[in-house]
């Protein structure tokens, strides 16, 4: 049984394109859920258990370091790693994500191969015989 | 080099990298032209995002709902055969991509930048107009036998101060001229 991951991106083709990448990670993964934004992220993660989440920072609503804030201060939560996925390329917003905990950072655009390096630490690989 | 340069260079490293990265795909960059406010009409598909802070102004992607369609249907291994919300959420995550890498490469020089959410815009016959006085930077690239053109306007804001040291504004060459 693989591990369950969040996508969090208010564009529709990037959740796409994740989805994608991470089925052809080579590593095990389960269920893929998908939000448009932080708030629904939250909602998300309130009724399902996931083993990782990839998060967009700049989203309508709650954006992802208000996301990644609200799951920091979340004891449920805290310990969900959270690797975000970003055209943000700021050193402030970097360093912000950083500071509340997040464990890495992928600029759009990305390759497959950018993908799969972050989360090599975060999802087991698949057994190959 | 001036800031115009600067964002040519930009967007020309931003849209060989996006393209060929999301889409596997390869441009050739073209004309390259210097404009006082947006064309008197457009169709197809305009995809732009705000840029806010020390300096503020506006990017964006025009092009052909054919090259909309082509966008989608690399980015998302897909057949986009008409302008659908797909295609349309296509292109303005391309356009993010784009601008949102011009804007990391500019606040090297101009220090600390915010983008908007991007809003996208598919008709005919339509106007667009900008409050500011900006002139636009616009840099057109080919696709096999299509084309696109990306422009940006920028320009000091006038709370400048709050977000930038008074001596870094002054070693600016504003537009270059």
């Amino acid at each position: 049984m693989g591990c369950d991951v969040l996508v969090v991106d208010d564009s529709a083709a990037i959740r796409k394109i994740l989805q994608r990448v991470l089925r052809q990670t080579g590593m095990v993964i389960g269920d893929i859920f998908e939000a448009g934004d932080g708030e629904e992220a939250l909602a998300v993660l309130g009724g399902q258990k996931v083993s990782l989440v990839l998060s967009d920072i700049n989203m309508p609503k709650m954006d992802g370091i208000q996301l990644l804030a609200a799951m920091k201060a979340a004891p449920a939560w805290h310990d969900i790693p959270v690797v975000m996925v970003t055209t943000e390329g700021g050193e402030a917003k970097v360093s912000e994500a950083v500071r509340l905990g997040a464990a890495g950072y992928v600029r759009k655009p990305f390759t497959a191969d950018q993908i799969k390096e972050k989360l090599a630490g975060f999802l087991p690989a698949a057994q190959t015989s | 080099m001036n800031l115009k340069d600067h964002i040519v260079q930009s967007i020309s490293q931003a849209v060989e990298a996006v393209f060929s990265t999301m889409l596997g795909a390869s441009v050739v960059p073209g004309e390259i032209t210097f404009e006082h406010g947006a064309p008197d009409t457009q169709d197809g598909v305009l995809s732009f995002i705000g840029v806010a802070g020390s300096w503020a102004g506006t990017g964006c992607v025009s092009c052909s709902p054919v090259v909309a369609c082509r966008v989608c249907s690399q980015m998302l291994m897909t057949e986009s055969t008409a302008v659908d919300e797909e295609v349309l959420d296509a292109v303005a995550e391309l356009t993010n991509m784009i601008i949102g890498s011009v804007k990391n490469d500019l606040e090297l020089e101009l220090g600390p930048l915010g983008l908007s959410i991007p809003t996208v815009v598919f008709g005919r016959n339509f106007r667009t107009k900008s409050a500011g006085h900006a002139e636009w930077v616009v840099r057109r690239f080919g696709w096999d036998a299509d084309s696109f053109e990306v422009r940006m306007c920028l320009a000091p804001s006038e709370n400048k101060s709050a977000l930038h040291p008074p001596h870094a504004m002054e070693s600016l060459n504003p537009l270059g001229d």
